[in-house]
């Protein structure tokens, strides 16, 4: 037995060892090493996953030896396998940043809670991903909300503590809805083992218990994933949470929701029911044409730059779900890539926002608001952060050149397959309100007067620059390159259509 | 309530059947209902009405909150622990049946640290949450 | 009708927990709320596990009826999730509490605004 065997509980494991042993040293520094070297590991592993995938095709991995479907299996196919490297890579990459962002943020007496608490919830997010079982996924979907909502409460300003609070309620509630409707799937089919409760639900498809489920797992996982119109927790917890848990969330969370989401609709229920059966395409279709538009527009009337780039995520969460419901190879390779290149590009100017607010703070303050009277005329003093941000933004528009692009580029073509011009049109007309918002930051950053009154500020330190440039880089990159997010994406939406036919 | 005579005596003498009762019900988690979860839980319920009848500082004393905060990490390092000697002896994550000769056993061996475990991090949570809650006293009306 | 009683008490405790949450406005009657909420799940795996006669799964010559013992873990592990939600709510409130001086969601929300008010109202001055 070699240890390459083992990689798929290694993946969750080291990252979930990585928080008690943060809480057992006690000192934000070795903490930080120990999580941040975790988080670094979790992507080497989730990389060769991906490989092996790549080139060995879906991996099982059985927990404790017991056989499928009684014990819990992990399974990476086509799909998690890129989830997987989405949300380890992103970690890496918050993790080193998180060690300079919180230290202004966060009194240094809890740093050693913060780095156990970012472990775990990035072990629930792979956890997520990696398994094959509901109800573990469940359990996961518990451990990284929790540490979530402790790591939004640990940002300064009080209202903080009511956007956690309130993120608490409505996230138990989706998960609790998620359990009911795995409840309904268990009483059905009497396995927990994804691939056993598809094969078993295949008789009894349209029974109503089989209806109730599908209903509560899409209302549960939409809360979770903030799909309009139930993303009323998403821009007070993006807003006040600390900046590198901003980034985090906004890269990650709600990703892999959604892509519980595409699991459970395309693996499980199999899309002659959930597109068929029910009028839920059309359901999707319009939700997500309001998510494009009405996140968008109210992001253009904000004043505090985290606020608009929040709602902005709601708005992008509906080109993910608009993708879904053209119920095409196409469209669904089009949601796949979307996660992932909306994911860092926000992840990027999450990354550098958080820098201007850390530049804004003065020692032992309360970090302020990045509001726009704040920022006026910081393109002169911090040129490189303000680039990065509008590149981001270009990216959230869908400039060619930049990772956006590739994934709109390809939900055009599922609405052109499917012959729907309109929705070509609305998909350019909701661009055009990501360019309003994105020029509003260009005008205050770049046009208007820095404030006579105002002490000048530097450039953020080295320490936040590079890994929000990282990301940056990636979203052109990609933009480019588009091997590994297009190949991946198209392979797992051929072998996910597949699997529900 | 802390002053009450009858209760702190009681108290006092109670605490030592209630810590031997959980490990009845940790060690007979075996053979009939009970584990790891349900002794960590009554630990937690013996020092916590330590704590009631003689105050959360006394309680403070014998069970400090860095001792507590180490309970709840090293309970999740010990599972996590047991996990990995799987993978040591050859077999997969979480696998018992290689902690053994005989299969069986290993099962034996894999559950008996695994419960301990568990009591480890649950009587620490429950305390931490307890902590949490009391010491928070300084709050107007 | 009979047979479906635990069904229906199970609906009610679901729809009264959500009720509670959606209807008031103190922060520790909606974790009231959203409690009762999570308890009609563990009524919903439990009563389908549990036969009538059944006895807990440990084998033994006595015994040809046991329930299944799966509902039961799950539930349990369900059970831990709720109490962790519970405790981090409670917690959560006890430190707005201390922030906002109350606990109430209109009076908290109307404190931000005239926080957000009196800013304006410094910035303009300023």
């Amino acid at each position: 037995m070699s240890l390459a065997q083992h990689l798929p509980a290694l993946q969750v494991v080291l990252p979930l060892i990585s928080a008690p042993l943060a809480v057992l040293l006690r000192r934000g520094g070795l903490a930080f090493v120990i999580v941040t070297s975790a988080a670094w590991t979790a992507f080497a592993i989730a990389i060769t996953l991906w490989l092996q995938v790549d080139t060995g095709g879906t991996i099982s991995y059985h927990i404790g030896n017991w056989e499928p479907p009684w014990g819990i299996e992990y399974r990476i196919d086509r799909l998690n396998s890129f989830v997987l490297v989405l949300v380890s890579g992103m970690a890496a990459v918050v993790l080193p940043y998180s060690r300079a962002s919180i230290e202004r943020e966060i009194p240094r007496e809890s740093h050693y809670l913060f780095y156990a608490m970012l472990g775990l919830c990035f072990t629930g997010l792979l956890g997520i991903t990696i398994t094959g079982d509901a109800f573990n996924l469940f359990v996961f979907l518990e451990i990284s909300s929790l540490s979530t909502y402790v790591l939004i409460a640990l940002g300064r300003d009080r209202r903080a503590l009511t956007a956690s609070y309130q993120y608490l309620i409505m996230g138990s509630i989706g998960a609790t809805f998620i359990v009911i409707a795995i409840g309904f799937l268990y009483l059905m089919t009497g396995t927990l083992n994804l691939a056993d409760m598809a094969n078993n639900l295949s008789a009894i498809k349209s029974t109503r218990p089989v209806l109730v489920a599908l209903a509560f797992f899409t209302v549960g996982v939409s809360l979770k994933a903030a799909l309009f119109p139930l993303h009323q927790w998403l821009p007070n917890a993006y807003t006040y949470a600390p900046s590198a848990v901003t980034a985090l969330l906004a890269a990650t969370a709600t990703k892999v929701s959604l892509y519980a989401l595409i699991r459970f609709y395309f693996t499980i229920f199999g899309d002659s029911l959930v597109f068929d059966k029910l009028p839920l395409p059309e359901i999707m279709l319009l939700l997500s044409l309001f998510a494009m538009f009405v996140a968008n527009f109210v992001a253009i009337f904000q004043t505090n730059l985290k606020r608009l780039f929040a709602y902005s995520s709601v708005g992008q969460i509906g080109y993910i779900t608009l993708g879904l419901s053209f119920d095409s190879v196409h469209g669904l390779a089009a949601s796949i890539m979307h996660l992932f290149n909306h994911g860092i590009a926000k992840g990027g100017i999450f990354l550098l926002v958080g820098g201007i607010v850390a530049t804004l703070t003065t020692r032992q303050g309360i970090p302020p608001a990045p509001t726009f009277e704040r920022l006026a005329g910081l393109a002169k003093q911090m040129p490189i952060t303000c680039f990065g941000i509008v590149i981001g933004g270009l990216s959230l528009i869908g400039v060619p050149g930049t990772a956006g692009f590739i994934s709109k580029w390809y939900l055009i073509l599922a609405a052109m397959e499917k012959g729907q011009w309109w929705l070509v049109g609305a998909i350019l007309l909701s661009s055009l309100l990501a360019i309003a918002y994105v020029w509003r930051f260009v005008e205050v950053a770049y046009f208007r007067a820095q404030p006579v009154d105002q002490v000048s500020r530097g450039e953020a330190s080295l320490s936040l620059l590079i890994p929000a440039w990282l990301l940056i880089t990636a979203t052109i990159w990609f933009g480019f390159d588009t091997s590994f997010t297009v190949g991946s994406a198209l392979d797992a939406a051929h072998q996910l259509m597949r699997s529900a036919r | 309530m802390s002053n009450d005579l009858v209760l702190r005596v009681i108290g006092r003498l109670l605490i030592p059947f209630i810590l031997l009762f959980a490990l009845y019900v940790q060690f007979h988690g075996d053979f009939g209902p009970g584990g790891g979860f349900q002794a960590g839980v009554i630990i937690a319920a013996g020092l916590i009405f330590f704590a009631l009848t003689h105050g959360v500082n006394t309680v403070r004393k014998v069970v400090p909150d860095w001792l507590v905060e180490t309970m709840v990490a090293s309970g999740v390092l010990i599972y996590a622990g047991v996990g990995l000697a799987g993978l040591l002896f050859g077999g997969n994550y979480l696998d018992y049946f290689v902690l053994d000769h005989n299969p069986v056993h290993g099962q034996h061996r894999g559950i008996f640290w695994v419960e301990v475990g568990v009591a480890t991090t649950v009587s620490g949570v429950m305390l931490k949450i307890y902590y949490m809650f009391a010491s928070r006293s300084g709050l107007e009306d | 009708m009979v047979g479906h009683f635990f069904y229906i008490i199970t609906v009610f405790l679901m729809i009264a927990g959500l009720f509670i949450i959606i209807a008031r406005g103190n922060l520790i009657k909606k974790l009231v709320g959203l409690s009762i909420f999570q308890t009609s799940v563990y009524m919903l795996y439990i009563v389908p596990g549990k036969l009538v006669g059944g006895t807990a799964p440990i084998l033994s010559s006595q015994y040809t009826l046991y329930s299944n013992p799966l509902p039961h873990v799950l539930i349990l592990t369900a059970i831990v999730v709720g109490v962790a939600t519970l405790a981090l709510g409670l917690a959560l409130a006890v430190r707005i509490r201390e922030a906002y001086g109350s606990i109430e969601e209109d009076e908290i929300l109307a404190r931000d605004h005239a926080v957000r008010a009196t800013e304006a109202a410094k910035e303009e001055y300023a």
